[in-house]
């Protein structure tokens, strides 16, 4: 019990960890803009005043962070603290308030854009995520109970192929063939409920193949373990051996590589929402933040994903232990 | 080795090879639009048609293959040698050393997903094919600081290192004199996922608009440019050939990934 107590603290402590460092990165990042962000954002033919105005409405004015190395006058360096009157603090006072700050175009919360936006990405990632298990459980397990033979070598291939065709491929293809020549499906948006199916696929294609992979990698190995023969010895039919017993030790793996792989959902859903224009935190930070310079935007919404994504690998993982008791001990 | 690695090297071979003698290859300026020649289906003149602008997409393609292979190298070649130097010093000297790099550092690094630090750095950082390869090596040099980190914990065990301590070897000579040569051998396998996952990304970025800038011929540029309906409409041969080309150079790294781990780990061969 004991040693329970200090695991999950020892978790929770690395997690905040990370959440730091990702929020520090996220904070400095916008350092990195060559030249001046104001400038960026307003173009070339802006005032001084109007850009002096915007540096300060947005908190550009300010250090960036505790201390820097200004050049002085005849071009020597010099450390200079600046205590805790500095951007990254704001940003952090900020953040525990609830507020990633203002957009630098619309002046709107980012927070409250974000929270418009979350809800069609996750949305779309789950909706992904079904049906990549539904084609890639069955394909898995006939794969892996034929093993060796043409129709599990033929299906080890196609899921190769299935891996290596990017999104961007195949999602214009998959507008090409419903929307435009046989015209059933819209090519892009979110109004009516056949909108998501072409978005979900095309992000759930490579998941598919991937779990189809490691379903059938999972049920080959099980199948060889001493269970199974007890199960076929006392006369099962080798349907319930398969579903009853090996599948469900088989999928444990797969639960892992599935919560690992809705925070790539998410991060990959940056691409599908551009191709469809799916109005989530993807399509946000491509084109709302990234198109128009938007610097608020941008850290806002890679804040959420990466956390999004942490919080899920997080919570996967101590789903697997809980479902396999051998990581538990060990 | 199997089949399909074979398949793999082949496809590769083909590819490093159009990289290299591309302005032999292609008959056309990847640059020159000529609007009288748009969305011309594939023809003995233009053997994969031309684009909305009238631009050869077979030349095109072909000097994509210079960006993609350019971009794998570099990216692979860096993210591994930074990966190696980092990993082998974590797992060689342990301790705080190890707690620090490999609890710490590569974990935070693992905590972000990849592409989207990629994106992020080049959002800020502004596009270009520098900055891009520079993202995706930061974002790249983890997976094989890992995988070493895991060889040498092992190797450093061997009779033969301690040996050579015994001999009086210093601890950099004991580390990349005895150590490395025999702890690399998986770092192939990752190289070639590796390769695949480069050429993958650069297309991405350069998809999003964060790659390379537009004129240039980037396989992913190709299939942005592509893929509004009108263009989609007139010539689906101008996704559909950048697309192949990204897709089988991805499958061909892939193969021979698959090829060489299987090669290398007898376990899975029996399987």
């Amino acid at each position: 019990m004991k040693y329970k107590l200090f695991g999950l603290l020892r978790r929770v402590g690395f997690l905040i960890l990370v959440v730091w460092t990702v929020v520090s990165l996220v904070t400095l990042l916008i350092e990195l803009v060559p030249g001046d962000p104001a400038v960026a954002v307003l173009g070339e033919q802006a005032t001084p005043e109007q850009l002096a105005q915007f540096r300060v409405k947005h908190g550009l004015d300010r250090p960036a962070f505790f201390f820097d190395f200004p050049e002085d006058n005849s071009g020597q360096r010099h450390f200079r603290w600046y205590g805790l009157n500095n951007r990254y603090d704001d940003y952090w006072i900020a953040l525990l308030h609830g507020d990633l700050g203002k957009s630098f175009r619309t002046e709107q919360p980012v927070i409250q854009l974000i929270f418009e936006r979350y809800p069609a990405t996750i949305e779309l990632a789950v909706t992904a995520m079904l049906i990549a298990i539904s084609i890639a459980v069955p394909l898995g397990v006939v794969a892996g109970k034929n093993r060796g033979t043409l129709l599990d070598n033929s299906l080890s291939v196609i899921a190769l192929v299935g891996i290596s065709l990017p999104s961007f491929v195949i999602g214009p293809m998959l507008v090409y063939v419903f929307a435009v020549k046989l015209g059933w499906l819209a090519p892009s948006g979110r109004f009516v409920w056949s909108d998501i199916i072409l978005p979900a696929v095309t992000l759930g294609a490579a998941l598919s193949a991937i779990l189809t992979r490691m379903v059938r990698s999972s049920v080959i190995e099980e199948l060889g373990e001493g269970y199974v023969r007890t199960a076929r010895a006392k006369g099962l039919s080798e349907r319930a051996v398969v579903y009853k017993h090996v599948l469900k030790n088989g999928l444990i793996p797969v639960v892992t590589v599935l919560g690992l792989q809705l925070g790539i959902l998410l991060a990959g859903a940056i691409i599908t929402e551009k191709i469809f224009g799916w109005p989530g935190l993807g399509l946000l930070l491509v084109e709302d933040g990234i198109g128009k310079r938007d610097y608020r935007i941008v850290q806002g919404c890679v804040l959420a994903i990466s956390t999004t994504y942490i919080i899920a690998n997080t919570l996967t993982d101590m789903l697997y232990r809980r479902l396999d008791p051998r990581i538990r001990v060990s | 080795m199997n089949r399909l690695a074979i398949i793999g090297i082949v496809i590769v071979a083909v590819f490093v090879l159009v990289a290299v003698f591309a302005p032999w290859i292609a008959h056309y300026d990847v640059g020159t639009t000529n609007l009288a020649m748009r969305y011309m289906p594939p023809s003995a003149a233009h053997w994969f048609g031309t684009d909305s602008t009238g631009r050869d997409i077979f030349s095109r393609v072909v000097f994509g293959a210079r960006i993609s292979l350019e971009v794998g190298v570099v990216v692979v070649a860096v993210s591994a040698f930074v990966g190696t130097i980092i990993g082998a010093v974590a797992g060689y000297y342990s301790g705080w050393v190890d707690s620090v790099l490999s609890g710490y550092l590569f974990n935070v690094f693992l905590a972000f997903p990849g592409l989207l630090l990629a994106i992020a750095l080049v959002a800020f950082l502004g596009a270009g094919l520098n900055k891009l390869i520079f993202a995706l090596c930061i974002i790249g040099w983890v997976g094989y600081a890992r995988l070493i980190r895991a060889q040498v914990l092992k190797v450093r065990e061997y009779d033969f290192v301690q040996a050579a301590r015994a001999l009086g070897a210093g601890d950099f000579r004991i580390l990349f004199v005895h150590i490395l040569p025999n702890a690399i051998q998986p770092l192939i396998v990752q190289a070639s996922l590796g390769m695949a996952g480069a050429v993958l990304s650069e297309a991405s970025l350069s998809f999003l608009g964060l790659g390379v800038p537009p004129p240039a011929p980037s396989w992913g540029v190709m299939i942005e440019e592509a893929r509004d309906l009108s263009t989609l409409q007139a010539a689906p041969h101008a996704l559909i050939f950048p697309g192949l080309a990204i897709a089988l150079t991805v499958l061909a790294f892939n193969f021979i990934g698959d090829g060489l781990r299987e090669y290398l780990d007898p376990r899975q061969r029996r399987r």
